[in-house]
């Protein structure tokens, strides 16, 4: 299985090879035939890079340790639901799991799309042949997942050699989100490859129109919702694993997830003002090439180590090849640019100070700030080594000081942009439409402030949480009270007609509300408190109003480790509410590798994260870690919303009945709209 | 061109409040990086910085006390005694001979205190072999292909 894998992989790379360059000199000579066998070596790629990451799953499955990736990512006793993620443990499969994904977007490409825009999709393939050559090179020639372990006999010559057992995997790794996290967050990475192939394809085929736009909207919002999802997921695996009682440290990992949807979130944005008034075409392209190389920075990044990390586990020969690729992309998006400037030339101005087109310029303003922000705070021990000879690192703090303010900001325009006017808005219209917000953010202030939530900053995003809640409970209402009258429906169902007649909208706004839940848990981190203490048994400490009494431990020992655990229990006002079993984790076979597992009681208004510490030395008691979180459940049922009103964005709208044909039309013509596209509004949704 | 200087304002005021906070930031936790021999030979006001230091757990020399935990990490034969006081508990990683990132602030006693402490030894999972068995060196490693 290991020589028919391997064979696999090197076979798909000499079919992306023949997809770059048949599809070049396809190009050139526009012989149908070319393109088609272009095509099929394209879809072959997949399909053998589809076999090589099952070769390996295969591997795994039957415990082959003659294979050192098996060796050092698997043991027997490992269950099957984590021989699947091991995949994706190391260096090597990790690269592979990177080529897998990135295929199962291609072959949907190139079969979707397989007999319509002709002119562009060529380019689009030999873009994507591109870089799979390029992970196919890692997979093949500097990280191959298929190597097998061998000896030195008695006379010197190699021999094969298999272990009779595995090293395991790593336990941090051996939780449930460690089996789709990383999937999710590859998913997101890989997926931006598609918007970036359309997009240098239509620059350098000088595709006419927004096309390219249209056909690459759903694969960026599928990117993005897995890449959204990923973060989130990366998050929860880090409070509820890592046992430090937060979910986010501006570790250079955890920026380098969110460089990409920074860019990618812009860019969804920002694809409204071309699709709309046809501006921002240069600025779209670059964002779409930005959000590419972010990915792929971001995969370096994780993959390398070259930031000092607790994430990056791997130092290795990557390096060098990704800056290499990095660099190569960057001159090919430079050359396209340059050579075809010209046909990204905008059709309008911006008219006004207020209205919608300003606040997308604003949005994308901060988005990008935020990106260089946080993206020179990863990098800044990296640059200040090559200039100064000191490498230097910057924390959380320089980190929060940038990104609270911009994020403020941008819930503000999360609540301003969508009601704004195009072109130009009213001081009437502004009246109307933010009265009533303004005052329920207001109140929502207050009321934190009453509640005890005492933090001017907490208190300001919690008003701007109330405000933003306010627009889009507005807007769901104005339109369903509409469609109510029209047709006699209840406002429940009107709501639900008005979001699937035009989703991309409404699914809009229902993302927003999940990042408005997101907002609300993250002002909740400004109130954390935490106590830690020695416990005998029968201790009890108090924090905010719950009481901890340590009621016992004991050990309890499971296929892969033995747990020691630690029973505590939890009173509010005296009476018992929950019983909590913190644990420390030591895997078979290492007496090195120990996992904490957090006991969590979660509830809307705050979560008691209970952590076994560990046995004081001294004393030789268990030590007990409280923290008190409030809000934070928030962030992920905040998650869950987002990912919901992506997929609502994603359907197809559905068309009014023909009753209400005719009334639903706007009031401007559609053949007058027709006749001068450029000075109104383009057609289609926003 | 009113239009065109109102956004050029905007952006202005946005960019430069920014970069402000962003400097205002970096001046809190610039963080230096250096190895063990590095900080030994460092003078005067270069050894009041925050800084980020890594090594090698020396076997046997964690000792939880009350309020804090004292190790000596070693790095190219230098070692340096380190006191970590920070409130979170130690990674479950940071064992004897685990690869350790502390970060603080050299105190006037001679040992270096910690605020913070990342530990991996994480890395065993990539190559080392573990266990009782013959273990093939990585070296001996060959592709099938």
């Amino acid at each position: 299985m290991d020589v028919f894998g391997s064979f696999s992989l090197l076979l798909a790379f000499v079919c992306a090879v023949y997809a770059f360059v048949g599809g070049i000199v396809a190009i050139k000579t526009r012989h149908p035939l070319l393109i088609k066998s272009s095509r099929h070596a394209g879809m072959a790629t997949c399909v053998l890079i589809f076999i090589g990451a099952f070769c390996v799953e295969y591997l795994f499955f039957t415990d082959n340790f003659s294979m050192a990736y098996v060796v050092s990512h698997s043991n027997r006793d490992l269950s099957t639901f984590y021989k699947v993620a091991a995949l994706w443990a190391g260096q090597e499969g990790s690269l592979l799991f990177w080529s897998t994904l990135l295929s199962i977007y291609v072959l949907s490409v190139l079969i979707a799309y397989r007999n319509k825009n002709g002119e562009l999709m060529p380019y689009v393939g030999v873009v994507l042949a591109g870089v799979q050559i390029f992970f196919l090179t890692l997979n093949n020639f500097v990280e191959n997942p298929f190597k097998t372990l061998a000896t030195v006999n008695a006379s010197g010559v190699l021999e094969p050699f298999t272990r009779m057992d595995g090293n395991g995997l790593n336990p941090l790794l051996q939780y449930p989100e460690m089996v789709i996290h990383p999937p999710n967050l590859y998913s997101g990475y890989t997926g931006f490859t598609i918007p970036f192939a359309f997009a240098l394809a239509a620059l350098l085929a000088r595709y006419p129109g927004e096309k390219w736009i249209h056909l690459t909207r759903k694969w960026t919002m599928i990117a993005w919702c897995f890449q959204s999802l990923g973060i989130l997921l990366g998050a929860h695996w880090a409070y509820a694993v890592l046992g430090w009682g937060g979910y986010w440290g501006w570790d250079p990992v955890e920026n380098a997830s969110l460089l990409p949807w920074l860019s990618g979130t812009a860019f969804l944005h920002s694809v409204m003002m071309q699709e709309k008034r046809g501006m921002m075409k240069v600025w779209n392209v670059w964002l779409v090439f930005s959000t590419f190389l972010l990915c792929i920075l971001g995969t370096f990044l994780t993959r390398s180590g070259v930031v000092s990390s607790v994430h990056a586990f791997a130092n290795s020969q990557i390096g060098p090849w990704f800056v290499g690729f990095m660099l190569l992309t960057i001159a090919v998006c430079l050359f396209a640019y340059i050579k075809n400037h010209d046909y990204l030339k905008s059709e309008n101005q911006l008219d006004s100070f207020i209205s919608r087109e300003s606040s997308f310029l604003f949005n994308n303003l901060l988005f990008l700030v935020a990106c260089i922000a946080v993206l020179s705070g990863t990098l800044f021990p990296v640059f200040s080594e090559w200039f100064t000879n000191n490498r230097i690192s910057v924390g959380a703090p320089f980190f929060n000081k940038v990104m609270i303010p911009i994020a403020l900001a941008l819930l503000f325009l999360t609540g301003v942009g969508p009601l704004l006017a195009w072109r130009q808005t009213s001081v009437e219209s502004l009246k109307r439409n933010f009265g009533w917000p303004l005052i329920v953010g207001i109140v929502t202030g207050t009321a934190a402030f009453f509640l005890g939530y005492r933090d001017a900053t907490a208190m300001l995003c919690l008003s701007l949480c109330g405000f933003v809640l306010w627009t889009i409970v507005m807007e769901f209402y104005r339109g369903a009270k509409v469609i109510a009258a029209r047709t006699g429906m209840s406002m429940m169902m009107a709501a639900h007609e008005l979001s699937m007649r035009n989703t991309r909208r409404y699914g809009g706004y229902v993302v927003h509300f999940g990042m408005v839940l997101i907002f609300v848990g993250l002002a909740g981190s400004a109130f954390n408190s935490d106590v830690q203490k020695a416990m005998n048994i029968g201790d009890s400490m108090k924090l905010g109003p719950y009481t901890l009494i340590l009621q016992s431990g004991d050990t309890k020992a499971e296929k892969n480790y033995t747990a020691q655990r630690m029973i505590v229990e939890v009173l509010r006002d005296k009476k018992q509410i929950m019983m909590l079993y913190p644990e420390k984790r030591q895997f078979q076979g290492n007496e090195q590798a120990a996992g904490t597992m957090v006991a969590i009681y979660s509830t809307l208004r705050e979560d008691l994260y209970v952590v076994y510490a560990g046995m004081d030395p001294e004393a030789n008691v268990p030590v007990i870690h409280a923290f008190l979180n409030p809000l934070v459940k928030w962030i992920w049922l905040g998650g869950v919303w987002v990912v919901m009103g992506t997929l609502l964005a994603l359907m197809p709208n559905r068309r009014a009945t023909l009753v209400l044909a005719g009334a639903a039309q706007p009031a401007v013509s559609p053949a007058a709209q027709a006749l001068n596209p450029s000075a109104t509004l383009r057609e289609g949704n926003d | 061109m009113r239009n065109r200087a109102k956004f050029g304002v905007g952006i202005g005021v946005i960019v430069v409040s920014l970069a402000f906070l962003a400097w205002l930031g970096y001046g809190e936790s610039k963080t230096y990086y250096h190895t063990i021999a590095e900080y030994q030979s460092l003078q005067g006001s270069a050894r009041s910085h925050r800084m980020r230091l890594s090594g090698t757990v020396a076997p046997g020399t964690i000792k939880h006390l009350p309020g804090r935990v004292e190790f000596v990490l070693e790095e190219q034969g230098k070692s340096l005694p380190v006191t970590y006081t920070g409130s979170d508990p130690l990674p479950d990683t940071f064992v004897d001979k685990s690869q350790a990132l502390v970060e603080g602030r050299p105190s006037n006693y001679g040992k270096f205190v910690a605020e913070h402490v990342q530990a991996k030894c994480a890395s065993k999972y990539e190559a080392a072999p573990g266990g009782d068995r013959p273990a093939p060196a990585a070296t001996t490693q060959t592709s099938t292909m």
